[in-house]
């Protein structure tokens, strides 16, 4: 029986290397990618304390995170799509476009 | 037996996200990117739940990556996909994120006493079925789960929109040449 302890410990720190992706990658895709990696470190923490306490609710959120995540990567690459047709770069402190 | 498996699957991960992070090439991240997300299906089995392993590598190594290795491939990324960490950023955010992982490892280190207060888990008797799950979907949260499917209809239309060639560009290429590139 493995502690739910190592599997948070796990998750806490695929977490953080996916925050570091966000904050300090310029580059859009690998920006999603690490937005990814922190949404199934999410997933990994509702799945331990599903099985610790015996509930299959867990699981059930853990469906409708990744549901969601599905959408959200099909609007993202549409967006993405979109804006290098307008927009030659994919850098994010050069999409400035909000800023007005 | 079941602690190394934990150890070598949670390992790999770790070290396949950090290169999800550091590679330099989008293209190397996805591939990165898809043996983090197996290793992470395997570990959904060492805790009881092979359903969500199975739908893991269906929609995300399945599906989501293969869409982004498309769109990676699809979109000419020469010059501007290799450019690495943020000009300005690199610092504060590095700052910010230590902080980050330095709270979020103390608030677990300090999450014992709330362990022992809510009681340690039992032993696991008998594996939690498929069936048992699919009848909670479908019973309980039957309402959510059809909203999940209108939000993915949506998703489906809005992406097909967003990523349809604008016509006005397309009327300004076959007429004369439109300026730029804003609207």
């Amino acid at each position: 029986m493995i502690p739910t302890f190592w599997y948070l410990i796990l998750a806490a720190t695929l977490f953080v290397i996916g925050a570091a992706g966000v904050l300090l990658r310029r580059n859009v895709l690998i920006v999603l990618m690490s937005l990814e990696l922190m949404l199934n470190s999410v997933t990994i923490n509702l799945l331990a304390f599903g099985h610790v306490l015996q509930d299959l609710r867990g699981q059930i959120i853990a469906i409708f995170v990744i549901a969601i995540t599905a959408a959200e990567v099909a609007v993202a690459l549409g967006i993405l799509v979109a804006l290098l047709r307008n927009k030659h770069t994919l850098e994010v402190d050069e999409l400035t476009i909000l800023k007005g | 037996m079941e602690r190394e498996f934990f150890l070598l699957l949670s390992g790999v991960a770790t070290i396949s996200a950090l290169l999800v992070v550091l590679a330099r090439n989008p293209v190397h991240s996805a591939l990165a990117l898809v043996a983090c997300l197996v290793q992470i299906a395997a570990l959904y089995v060492l805790l009881g739940a092979p359903f969500l392993a199975v739908i893991q590598i269906f929609v995300y190594v399945g599906a989501v990556m293969v869409l982004f290795l498309f769109v990676i491939m699809m979109l000419d990324v020469r010059k501007e996909a290799q450019a690495r960490y943020l000009r300005n950023a690199a610092f504060p955010g590095l700052i910010v994120l230590a902080l980050l992982a330095a709270e979020l490892f103390t608030l677990l280190m300090q999450s014992t006493r709330l362990h022992a207060a809510l009681g340690a888990g039992q032993p696991i008797t008998e594996q939690p079925s498929v069936e048992a799950l699919s009848l909670l979907l479908f019973q309980d949260f039957l309402l959510p789960f059809e909203v999940a499917s209108v939000i993915l209809l949506v998703a489906l239309i809005g992406a097909v929109v967003l990523a349809r060639p604008d016509e006005a560009t397309a009327a300004g290429k076959t007429g004369k040449p439109h300026s730029g590139g804003r609207r």
